[in-house]
């Protein structure tokens, strides 16, 4: 049946997504695939989210893992190329994939940035299910002068996929220094680590996979570093973070209801795993404080440079100064760091 | 005739008389509010096509006005005027002008994609809102939302080098929608910075001319998406009925200015 992009099939009964199949089983136990993975770290992880990349790759290190970065690779689309032509955006996305896949021989990808993530895995879903799609990425690629990306080549994951099936929690409990013991975290996903559903057939596979209305990876990786993680209802919601400079007020007022509501819980930081959004919530909260006059003092900090710190690795060496928000102090209260 | 919900309740619809009487029948008070009778003439019947043709509109067909999209909306719930599922009622019906009447919001979707998640018939709201800010736009009836200049500023800079600068792209966000770059908020931020990390600062803000990033042997890839980007442009505007961009406007100083 020929199916247009966008198009997750026709649903039956309880079964929501066709392309939900065998093949998607709940991730393997074998950790040596996630030892060693080709790294995209996309545009921002070299701009504001510097400490974002540092942290990753200093966590990982210390993990003893290894990330081959992928060579002359290009900007996925963000939020913004699809709203010029979808498919631009999807060959630009996979032009990364293929670059893993054909050049590096990698069968997996791994993306901390939430933006990058979701947009390998539609280019993936769309490649895998839309003939237009198809047609255009080739015709593109072969312009450009490579292969075309082929859906399923290479397998997309985030960094929180990486060290939780790379290292998984017991591994992570016997290499913590330094815990994380009495530090109260909300932990923040953001609306691209699980939405739409069907372009993340992997998740909500029972044990082992990740929730799509309640993921936990984050909490997971940070409670075996010690952290107190507290119930956060806006796991998911939105920052407002593609109109953060172009519709500025309504950002502001979605910021401020994920901060407010990370402080109601109790939280001292916030755990972030994408730049987007950590940067949305950083100026947000000045941009509240500044414009209407709303403060909030809790702390922005990415969930690799809380790993870092509990792995003994010095703030700095995680860019923990390099945030907006100043965590050091929240980290130095608890005798962390 | 069905009741047009919003469309013909809206205040100005309702007549109500304190004294009434009709058919020797007494209906003062608040028996007498009526809605004024509607006849609506001006549907636009190739509205529902026009939306289709353009990126994420293709599957507004499909629609069956469930509410599921505006139950989930972000954007609802900070302005409940911002109605998805009523749009796509609207461009269903042909119902024109209509829609204009909310014209100015229609970019504000944040593309959370939780309607896109709930949606139980695959018709991709999030691309609708994107589908008919674009077609409020290439119609005239809407100037470019600061969201359109945010994402063609993006979208030359990827295109000219494959990849992007942030402090390029607020710089020249700020010089496309004509607002000083000297934002209160901003530069507190930068102050914030700046106590601790002095050349972070000139990375952050883009207040330093850096090393434009770009991804090498991109030269090829840049020809192939540009050439790509200007036929569907031109399919486009021929499916809306307007004349091709070359002609509507002077050619784009993209390559000129970013190249």
């Amino acid at each position: 049946m020929k199916r247009q992009a966008g198009d997750p099939g026709r649903r039956s009964g309880t079964d929501m997504t066709e392309g939900k199949t065998m093949t998607h089983s709940p991730p393997p136990d074998d950790k040596a695939k996630y030892q060693r993975v080709a790294y995209y770290p996309g545009c921002a992880l070299e701009g504001t989210a510097h400490a974002y990349d540092a942290s990753t790759r200093a966590v990982g290190k210390a993990l003893g893992l290894e990330l081959d970065e992928v060579p002359d690779w290009n900007c996925c689309g963000a939020m913004e190329v699809k709203n010029i032509d979808p498919k631009v955006q999807t060959y630009l996305s996979s032009r990364v994939l293929s670059i893993a896949a054909n050049e590096m021989h990698a069968p997996v990808v791994m993306a901390p940035c939430n933006g990058c993530y979701h947009n390998l895995k539609k280019a993936e879903y769309d490649l895998g299910h839309d003939d237009a799609s198809r047609e255009t990425v080739g015709k593109i690629s072969q312009q450009a002068g490579h292969a075309a990306y082929q859906a399923g080549q290479v397998e997309t994951i985030h960094a929180l996929d990486w060290l939780k099936h790379g290292v998984g929690e017991a591994e992570l409990r016997t290499r913590v220094s330094k815990s994380l013991n009495g530090l109260k975290v909300a932990n923040y996903y953001g609306c691209m680590y699980t939405r739409p559903r069907h372009i993340f057939p992997e998740k909500d596979c029972g044990p082992g996979s990740d929730s799509l209305y309640q993921p936990h990876f984050m909490d997971d990786l940070l409670a075996a570093a010690g952290a107190e993680n507290v119930d956060f209802p806006l796991k998911t919601a939105c920052c407002g973070g593609a109109h953060t400079l172009s519709d500025s007020d309504t950002s502001t007022k979605l910021v401020l209801n994920i901060l407010r509501a990370a402080e109601a819980a109790g939280a001292d930081v916030i755990a972030t795993e994408c730049p987007t959004c950590h940067a949305g919530l950083e100026m947000h909260q000045v941009r509240a404080e500044k414009v209407f006059g709303e403060k909030t003092t809790v702390k922005m900090l990415y969930f690799t440079q809380l790993l870092g710190v509990a792995l003994g690795l010095s703030p700095r060496s995680v860019g923990v100064h390099e945030n907006v928000s100043d965590g050091r102090a929240a980290l130095a209260e608890k005798g962390i760091a | 005739m069905p009741i047009h919900e919003k469309a013909l309740i809206r205040p100005e619809n309702l007549l109500t008389h304190d004294k009434l009487v009709v058919d020797g029948v007494d209906v003062s008070g608040h028996w007498s509010t009526f809605i004024a009778p509607r006849v609506v003439t001006d549907y636009n019947e190739r509205l529902q096509d026009e939306i289709a043709a353009l990126p994420g509109g293709e599957f507004v067909h499909r629609c069956w006005q469930c509410g599921s999209c505006t139950n989930v909306c972000t954007v609802n719930a900070v302005n409940p005027d911002f109605n998805p599922r009523f749009w796509i009622y609207l461009i269903r019906m042909g119902m024109e002008s209509e829609l204009l009447r909310d014209k100015d919001i229609i970019w504000q979707c944040v593309s959370c994609n939780k309607c896109t998640d709930a949606c139980p018939r695959q018709v991709v709201p999030e691309g609708v809102m994107k589908a008919t800010a674009r077609w409020l736009e290439l119609k005239g009836h809407t100037p470019k939302s600061s969201s359109t200049h945010f994402d063609e500023e993006f979208s030359e800079q990827v295109i000219a080098t494959g990849k992007i600068e942030e402090g390029r792209i607020i710089r020249n966000f700020f010089a496309r929608t004509g607002q000083p770059l000297r934002q209160e908020w901003l530069v507190e931020m930068a102050k914030r910075i700046a106590r601790r990390l002095p050349v972070k600062l000139g990375m952050v803000m883009g207040f330093a001319a850096l090393v434009r990033p770009r991804t090498r042997g991109w030269a090829k890839a840049r020809r192939a998406i540009e050439g790509h980007v200007a036929r569907e442009e031109t399919r486009r505007r021929a499916a809306l009925g307007l004349a091709s961009a070359a002609a509507a406007a002077p050619p784009s100083n993209d390559s000129a200015r970013t190249g």
